[in-house]
């Protein structure tokens, strides 16, 4: 498969490229890099639209509206060659990426001994980026289990404690790449029964980097899986550079590899999209079910072209039992539509299944934009796909911000297109991640339960709704510091914590951290709300700074923000604390909460020393005010 | 391909790998005749004159590889054995 196969074809990117060069900002040129990081690519382009947003990425702030993010390599073999693909990438992942490289071969004195430069860079993420041949586990051929185990564990250890050290130090999230068997095997189909065969070793050896990984909070490039998903080692490697220059992927790869490791760094940001939005035609059964009817059109076993549309259904619908939210955007009449959920029995999707369904004779911009309205996430959360090349094409240019795979005219290559695309990458998982899908088909039917209320009041009372607040600890701290970092339209702050920074937070005496969870009658809507208040230099010693306040758009107007509120106080009064501050930090998504503060009765005071300009602060006096009232019933641990 | 087709495309490949649309190439030119070709900028060159010419150069031909000149008769030899091929 062609590298970066989702990403369109540009007619003539070498021109736009040339004729990027005259723009007259640096803005400008880094606004038409992000367009054209959007083509397909081959390295040498890729490098041009790198040198293209150079200057306008270094700029202050948030360039191009791009999340900020410092990522460290630090590597075995030379990868400076690969930067230039990792930024351009992180163009098409929202995120600002700048690069730091550790000297080659380095990585061990970097993170073990004093590297200034490294602590300068102060970095976020840091990726180990190692090789099968940096330190190889060199036992005698014909050496059994026992000693392999011993040398793999020995090993494994020697990484944790580099993993320990770079979170220590240096506050990062870890990103461990997994070894890739650049050197082919010895014994062929027999190499795995040969406990210290090559392949062997370094098979198990990434095994248990993956446990270990988990165990420490430790994401995974893997590499290793990669290569083999991509032709082999082969399409990664190449002797010859290697041998010419110590690169263990070669040039030719670098788009691949920069889009692989902007991926993370787009997933750590909490850039990853949200939404799988489908058309119908086509796309998930062959034929136009308002032509061929419900029996006319192709799906599911006993044809190949109909079991071809089954395999994507199963896809799309196992994505949503991992969290993705499903959405349906097609031009249909609606009641024929619902009727093959409702009706044809091949279905794998059910109609359960999808939080947002729109089936009208609209155009599909206007469709997406009530979807993501719908759905309250923002457009950039969106993937849409759509067989017919004339709709992919109009979605691109008018919303831009939505992400639409090229997809093949072969259905059967659908969900291997949609996987390699890399919109879903996660940093963790959890039970409430299992739960959306369903949590959302709940928000519906809440939705249709406030319509049929003759008064907002009565409708909130009859949610019956409990929160539960409790100190984050470590068993909340991975959801936490998902909210945290995937949070932005209800975000006071947008400040982004790796979960080094939440655990400490989570064991700091003077500070207020707490997470939230909604119950109602229709059901549980998991983690909700994250709030932290800490001590601050520029604040009075009895002032708690709300550093961070964020709450999931699912329970917007439930007066969720007026029951954390005393919550928060209360933890906060028994810290001795007098007052709390707010503080809004405007971006381009959190506008909804510009109010916040004022709406839950802080007055506004004068910005402390130091403050980020343009934020607002406001006080509130925990003896002085009423607490606000609401409907929920509160259960503080 | 003949020897001023060469030319041509080689220019196209280092200016775009050089992002730079004024270079001009002779066969005297050198690493120190053009600002940024380093060692890995050499092997950008190598990378992308191996994508644009369909060939592949072997670890002992990069090493003699000098100057413009080099590159434009090995390239050369290497259309030629695949035409005669």
């Amino acid at each position: 498969m062609d590298q970066l196969a989702w990403l369109p074809t540009h007619p003539d990117l070498g021109a736009a490229l040339s004729a990027a060069r005259r723009l007259p900002d640096a803005a400008a040129k880094l606004n038409e890099a992000i367009r054209l990081a959007g083509f397909r690519r081959d390295f040498t382009a890729t490098g041009r639209i790198d040198r293209l947003a150079a200057e306008g990425l270094a700029a202050e702030g948030r360039p191009g509206g791009l999340t900020p993010l410092r990522l460290a390599i630090l590597a075995s073999h030379t990868v400076d060659h690969l930067v230039p693909a990792i930024r351009v990438s992180g163009l098409g992942r929202r995120v600002a990426l700048a690069v730091h490289v550790a000297p080659y071969g380095m990585y061990r004195q970097a993170l073990l001994g004093e590297d200034p430069a490294l602590a300068a860079f102060r970095p976020q993420l840091i990726l180990l980026a190692l090789d099968a041949r940096d330190a190889p586990i060199d036992l005698p051929l014909d050496s059994g289990e026992q000693a392999v185990a011993e040398a793999v564990g020995a090993r494994v250890e020697e990484l944790r404690g580099l993993w320990r050290r770079a979170k220590a130090r240096h506050g990062a999230q870890v990103v461990q790449q997994t070894l890739v068997a650049a050197d082919p095997p010895l014994f062929g189909s027999f190499e795995a029964l040969v406990p210290a065969a090559p392949a062997a070793v370094i098979e198990r050896l990434n095994t248990a980097i993956r446990a270990a990984a988990r165990e420490e909070g430790v994401l995974l490039l893997d590499l290793a899986w990669q290569a083999a998903h991509f032709g082999g080692a082969g399409a990664l490697a190449d002797p010859v550079r290697w041998h010419q220059a110590k690169q263990l992927v070669s040039p030719a790869a670098a788009p691949l590899y920069g889009d692989l490791v902007a991926r993370i760094a787009g997933a750590v940001a909490g850039q990853a999209r949200k939404c799988l939005v489908l058309d119908l035609d086509n796309t998930l059964w062959g034929g136009v079910i308002g032509d061929d009817g419900l029996d006319g059109i192709k799906l599911g076993q006993g044809n190949a072209t109909g079991e071809a549309f089954l395999a994507f259904q199963r896809y799309a619908a196992a994505l949503g039992r991992r969290g993705v939210i499903l959405a349906v955007c097609s031009k249909n009449n609606p009641e024929v539509a619902e009727e093959a959920f409702a009706k044809h029995p091949e279905m794998a999707l059910r109609r359960g299944d999808i939080a947002c369904f729109v089936a009208n004779w609209k155009d599909k911009a206007g469709n997406l934009r009530h979807i993501a309205k719908t759905l309250n996430i923002g457009l950039d959360s969106l993937v849409f796909v759509d067989d017919n090349p004339a709709e992919r094409e109009i979605v691109r240019r008018e919303l831009p911000e939505v992400a639409v795979p090229e997809v093949p005219e072969d259905v059967a290559f659908y969900p291997e297109i949609v996987a390699t695309a890399g919109y879903f990458e996660a940093v963790s998982f959890t039970a409430d991640d299992a739960a959306r899908g369903r949590s959302y088909v709940l928000n519906a039917e809440r939705a249709a339960a406030l319509e049929q209320a003759t008064d907002l009041q009565g409708y909130l009372r009859s949610l019956a709704m409990t929160m539960q607040a409790k100190p984050v600890g470590p068993a909340e701290l991975p959801r936490v510091t998902q909210l945290i970092n995937k949070t932005n339209q209800f975000n006071l702050t947008t400040r982004r914590y790796t979960e080094a920074d939440t655990e400490r937070f989570s064991t700091d005496a003077g500070t207020v951290m707490l997470s939230f969870r909604l119950r109602d009658r229709f059901g549980d809507n998991g983690l909700i709300s994250v709030v932290i208040a800490r001590p601050d230099p520029a604040l009075a010693p009895n002032e708690l700074l709300i550093d961070t306040w964020l709450m999931s758009c699912r329970v917007l107007g439930r007066q969720v923000e007026e029951a954390t509120l005393g919550v928060v106080a209360g933890h906060a009064a028994r810290k001795g604390a007098a007052a709390l501050v707010g503080e809004y930090r405007p971006t381009a998504k959190n506008g909804m909460v510009a109010e916040h503060y004022a709406r839950l009765g802080f007055r506004p005071m004068p910005a402390p020393e130091g403050a980020e300009p343009g934020a607002s602060f406001w006080r509130y006096e925990l003896s002085a005010v009423k607490a606000p009232e609401h409907f929920i019933e509160v259960d503080a641990a | 391909m003949t020897e001023p087709e060469i030319y041509a495309a080689l220019t196209e490949v280092f200016q775009e790998v050089f992002d730079d649309d004024d270079i001009a190439l002779h066969p005297d030119t050198k690493a120190d005749d053009i600002p940024g070709w380093d060692s890995q900028a050499h092997v950008n060159l190598v990378v992308a004159a191996e994508m644009r010419f369909g060939v592949r150069f072997r670890t002992a031909e990069l090493e003699s590889l000098h100057d413009v000149g080099d590159f434009v008769k090995l390239i050369g030899s290497k259309l030629e054995a695949v035409g005669n091929g």
